[in-house]
């Protein structure tokens, strides 16, 4: 029952764009259409999925204060926390460096599909941010944290293909020439973030 | 994301030459990180609840951009283009974790607020697309001066931010009240703060807004339809 609940707590309730602005960057640039807009959440919802576990082992194994004791008594009072930032980005890179060449290799048609926006994801915040999250919130299993990936990167994704819907229709409006593109995009996404703050408070 | 690339600078040329002083007034308008280059968005918009944190905030952007735009634009002849993007990304984590160590230190209340936050400098898009952009292709002086100027344009909007959605939510700036507590319902007047303000979705609105009244002064940055 808990993973359900942080399953659906990281979709609606901590959703990664519209409470805390992670992956702006990419959701504003890569959501003029719905295509590409699919292509770049999944690919963010399979990093997620594969980047926070191996992140967490990280996390628990070797990084935490206490962590290295299964080397031995000698290493019980290590704490190498310090170095979380670079081992994570590291992992995140090193990670969709392997997915982009294994997804070249085995699927060139999705390759072709999501182009450059495989080698974006390493800078997407989202996922850094997943990782930090994950740390913080100091998830008790691997499950858990797993858990927690899936439902934010399913949250993201909706989000994504949301707007682009959004601003596919957007086009036969009338914006206000200064507002159009960018500024507009902005506004709505305010919108949408108050509509989802609907879902704040509640107890699953 | 900027396509700029800029000519290497001549060896006679003055340290703040015409050329020199664009790259640092370029960001703040025409080709402000934020509103035009859309980068480092992130960021901009979680921590501009208080002016005091969107301040902390640009100061270790700014840290981080110029350092780091400096220590890539020297090594720019020794990096292998093929693995760029990883040592880009462990130069800005580097630094990162000196600026998040130093703020700990020396101002731990913020360092609590900003949070994840500093951790997610090192992925903010701003310190990647500058030192991609402008760092690889350029000398170490000139990139110095353009990670001030865009760190000042990405300052800037924060602090408009910041800003209005302090005074408004808060009825405070920089933690002093401005708008006096007679004012308010509770004391018999009948003033109240607007808490939307502080509610994450009126970031991106105000920044909309930003946006909006920008692009109205500097028509030549409309996007066409």
């Amino acid at each position: 029952m808990n993973l359900v609940n942080i399953f659906i707590k990281a979709i609606f309730i901590e959703n990664m764009i519209f409470a805390y602005f992670l992956g702006m960057c990419s959701y504003l640039a890569v959501s003029k259409t719905v295509k590409t807009a699919v292509g770049l959440g999944a690919a963010v919802i399979f990093v997620l999925v594969v980047t926070v576990p191996v992140n967490y082992l990280l996390e628990n194994y070797v990084l935490k204060q206490g962590a290295l004791s299964w080397l031995g008594a000698d290493f019980a009072e290590v704490d190498l926390s310090f170095l979380a930032f670079i081992m994570f980005i590291a992992v995140v890179a090193a990670i969709v460096q392997l997915v982009e060449m294994v997804v070249e290799k085995f699927a060139p048609a999705l390759y072709g599909a999501l182009g450059i926006f495989l080698p974006l994801i390493a800078v997407n915040c989202s996922i850094l941010g997943g990782a930090l999250f994950m740390q913080e919130r100091q998830y008790s299993t691997i499950v858990e944290a797993s858990s927690f990936a899936l439902g934010s990167g399913v949250g993201w994704f909706l989000a994504i293909v949301a707007i682009a819907a959004i601003r596919e229709k957007i086009r036969y409006s009338d914006v206000p020439a200064p507002l159009r593109g960018l500024g507009i995009t902005f506004i709505i996404t305010g919108l949408m973030g108050i509509a989802f703050m609907a879902f704040m408070g509640i107890k699953i | 994301m900027s396509t700029e690339t800029a000519a290497p600078a001549k060896p006679a040329e003055g340290l703040f030459s015409k050329k020199n002083r664009k790259l640092i007034t370029d960001p703040l308008n025409d080709n402000n990180p934020i509103t035009v280059q859309v980068l480092g968005i992130c960021s901009a918009l979680a921590i501009t609840v208080k002016l005091e944190n969107a301040l902390v905030m640009s100061a270790s952007v700014m840290a981080v951009l110029i350092a780091g735009n400096m220590i890539i634009s020297a090594l720019r002849n020794l990096i292998p283009g093929r693995i760029r993007i990883i040592a880009q990304l462990v130069i800005a984590a580097g630094l990162v974790t000196l600026v998040d160590i130093i703020l700990k230190a020396y101002v731990y209340d913020v360092s609590k607020q900003v949070g994840v936050y500093v951790g997610l400098i090192i992925t903010n898009c701003i310190l990647m697309g500058r030192y991609e952009a402008f760092a690889m292709g350029n000398k170490v002086w000139p990139s110095a001066l353009d990670g001030l100027g865009n760190s000042l344009g990405y300052a800037w909007i924060l602090v408009a931010v910041a800003f209005f959605r302090e005074l408004f939510g808060n009825g405070s700036l920089m933690g002093m009240r401005i708008i006096p507590e007679s004012f308010y319902a509770v004391n018999g007047g009948g003033y109240f703060n607007n808490n939307m303000m502080i509610l994450p979705p009126m970031a991106l609105v105000i920044v909309g807004i930003i946006i909006w009244i920008q692009r109205s002064r500097n028509t030549k940055l409309i996007e066409q339809a």
